[in-house]
């Protein structure tokens, strides 16, 4: 490599916040790719992969997990500042993860119930995704990311151009797969025709429903699925626990979460 | 970091902690010459996994346990599951538990490959990262990779994909891998075992400080093999308890001052859990290639170097690889691939060996089988007192060195744990701190 390309060489770095390193750990699962992704870029900070840390400002920046203290509020915004684009990684940066779950309860019960002395506990009420508090350039959802996913937003973003990922369903990439659906077959309850592609419709190939870790696709109309698993014989309250796992704090699982979580209401 | 003079009282912070999973820091204190505190902190966020498993349905901890962490999401879902099993009054057909086994050890496999040469290695030379190291010794780096890519792809044909597996449920899998695709693996886990070998080679021969600390040993141990994801739990003092035995015996103390939950057994004693403590206490359960790699990498059947951890990590990978062949030979798909566990009233137990070390669960469900209260305690959270106990053996008897250099030992002396912090942090005090 000449000291030209290495001078021109992108600055990269990847923050983590609330999540389990999962997504992270999917750009150290690129086996074949990693050396020479790693070699293409200059890694500002990755505390995972290096303690090495230059400081920004920074060509790009991927963040894990979501927002969960107060001081999390700041963190994120001075990274911001930093950053020319500013790229989330998995459920948990878009949409507050399976930590979210706190959202539909008083955090002060989790706190007390988990923690002996709860008063040590600093934390926000609320978990949110990044673009709650700051401009994102663009999301790569799923808990955790599909790593495919991830080597294309990288080439396409040092590339300058967008990443092309698809926008349909789990439920059209699943019939592409060729995979016998499991809703019709076996009346399992499958989020797959309301959740975002990109995983490759992994569940269904094992026979199990889709559990949307990756999150509503775009205009998904979950009230006719939520309908159809009532017809199929799952309960209101079931129904809203499959919505409200690891992106219960997306606005479209959130909302039907809702509609179904007591016997009565709703209809 | 920070540099404070004079050398007699000083204060050695590593701020962000790095190459370890989730967010810490550490803290040494010295004063006059002797080491007056040394503190792990954590600044990981709290995540309230036991607060929101109350009312979810007995089937569903094993996929919201998987998201405790990303680089041991099995070992949460196997001691989930034995867990949920035990309440339900459920045991697994003998096909299925081996059908775990091979799951649990493409985990094993992925993870020490990774610690290893990724994680681990980089501190013997004198490296940021691999990426420096690769610079040194590209092919010890690719090989990392090589083993690892296998241990993910076994991941990926028994569980549908290797973070946070899809397949798995309480009471098996939902869908048996075919023998043609198990047949698959055969080949790239030959090369991974040979390539693993040559990595025990190459690990053998690091300059590792000398320490040794008689530590109290906790693992589990099996009747027929070297405990992985099943067993009861041992100790170097002659305990020996079944999951219940285990989470009644450990205590968390929740201590003001400190950052930390501290698990103690009977609230008393410290203990280590982790490759030290299996290898002390299973060493004649390893085949007889994993036992030669150790004798050629001159351990003996008991290793009490924190920093030789990485050896017999390299030893439990040989081991993992030859283990996941003989399941492979030996695989009769299990069929029906789960066997039912219909919810009821009870209490149940379950623990395994994540790659970190001992990880327990316990559930309590109600009639309708939906969660009434739930307990995790990870490997991470037992060994902090551990890792502040080596820190400050460490620290002082690396008094002379220069701030800098004794605050990467220090680094250094974490990393021999494995520390998945973010599984640590739903039971830690977490106070945020960054300066």
């Amino acid at each position: 490599m000449s000291t030209s390309t290495i001078a021109t060489r992108p600055t990269i770095a990847v923050f983590k916040f609330s999540s389990c390193d999962g997504c992270q750990l999917s750009l150290l699962d690129c086996e074949d790719e990693l050396l020479g992704v790693v070699g293409a870029v200059q890694i500002s900070e990755f505390k995972e992969l290096t303690r090495a840390v230059v400081e920004g400002p920074y060509d790009v920046s991927f963040v894990e997990g979501s927002i969960t203290t107060p001081d999390d509020v700041e963190r994120i915004k001075a990274i911001r500042q930093a950053s020319s684009l500013l790229v989330t990684i998995g459920a948990c940066a878009t949409s507050g993860g399976i930590q979210a779950l706190r959202n539909y309860a008083d955090v002060g019960d989790f706190t007390t119930a988990v923690y002996a002395h709860p008063e040590y506990i600093n934390t926000l009420a609320q978990s949110t995704g990044i673009a709650d508090h700051v401009r994102v350039d663009f999301e790569l959802r799923g808990c955790p990311i599909d790593r495919y996913q991830l080597l294309e937003v990288i080439t396409a973003t040092l590339s300058g151009r967008k990443p092309v990922v698809p926008g349909h369903t789990v439920c059209q990439q699943c019939k592409g797969r060729g995979t016998v659906c499991v809703m019709v077959a076996h009346g399992t309850p499958c989020l797959g025709p309301v959740t975002k592609a990109g995983c490759g419709a992994l569940c269904p190939a094992v026979d199990r429903g889709c559990y949307g870790c990756f999150g509503p696709s775009d205009s998904a109309n979950t009230s006719s699925l939520a309908r159809q698993l009532n017809a199929l014989g799952t309960s209101r309250i079931d129904v809203s626990r499959l919505f409200r796992t690891f992106n219960a704090g997306a606005p479209a699982f959130r909302e039907e979460s809702l509609r179904n979580d007591s016997p009565e209401t709703g209809g | 970091m920070t540099h404070q003079r004079p050398a007699d009282s000083r204060t050695v912070h590593v701020e962000g902690l790095a190459r370890v999973e989730g967010e810490g820091s550490l803290l040494v204190e010295v004063r006059d010459g002797t080491v007056e505190t040394v503190e792990l902190e954590i600044f990981e966020p709290p995540r309230f996994f036991e607060a929101f498993l109350q009312g979810r349905r007995h089937t569903e901890p094993p996929d919201i346990t998987a998201r405790i962490c990303g680089i041991c999401p099995v070992a949460y879902q196997t001691s989930a599951c034995l867990a949920i099993e035990d309440a339900c009054g459920v045991s697994v057909t003998d096909q299925i538990a081996a059908l775990r086994r091979l799951l649990y050890c493409g985990e094993w496999i992925q993870s020490h490959a990774l610690h290893i040469h990724f994680l681990h290695a980089p501190d013997f030379f004198g490296c940021q990262d691999a990426v420096e190291l690769a610079g040194l010794d590209l092919a010890a780096v690719q090989r990392g990779l090589e083993i690892k890519k296998v241990g993910n792809h076994l991941m990926e044909v028994v569980g549908g994909r290797a973070i946070h597996p899809v397949n798995v449920r309480v009471g098996g899998f939902y869908k048996a891998p075919s023998r043609e695709e198990l047949g698959a693996l055969v080949e790239p886990l030959r090369r991974a075992l040979d390539t693993a070998l040559t990595s025990a080679q190459w690990v053998a021969g690091f300059e590792f400080p000398e320490i040794e600390i008689d530590y109290r040993f906790v693992s589990l141990r099996h009747p027929d093999y070297y405990a992985i994801e099943s067993g009861r739990v041992v100790s170097s003092e002659g305990l020996d308890v079944d999951a219940k035995g285990i989470s009644d015996l450990v205590v968390e103390d929740h201590v003001a001052r400190s950052n930390a939950l501290h698990a103690r057994l009977g609230g008393q004693d410290m203990y280590l859990t982790g490759p030290l403590s299996r290898y002390a206490l299973n060493y004649d359960q390893l085949t007889p290639l994993a036992r030669e790699t150790a004798t050629a990498a001159g351990l003996g059947t008991v290793c009490n170097n924190p920093f030789k951890s990485i050896t017999v990590r390299a030893v439990e990978l040989v081991y993992a690889c030859e283990e996941a062949l003989r399941l492979i030979e030996a695989y009769e798909p299990p069929d029906p691939p789960a066997v039912a566990v219909p919810g009821r009233a009870g209490i149940g137990y379950g623990a395994s060996e994540a790659p970190r070390g001992l990880l327990f669960h316990r559930y309590e469900l109600d009639s309708d089988g939906l969660i009434r209260s739930a307990r995790i305690v990870p490997p991470t959270s037992q060994n902090l007192l551990c890792m502040e106990d080596d820190l400050r053996r460490v620290a002082q008897a690396n008094l002379s060195m220069p701030d800098e250099e004794l605050g990467w030992l220090c680094e250094q002396t974490v990393r021999n744990y494995d520390p998945c912090i973010s599984c640590a942090t739903h039971f830690l005090d977490v106070t945020v701190e960054r300066r």
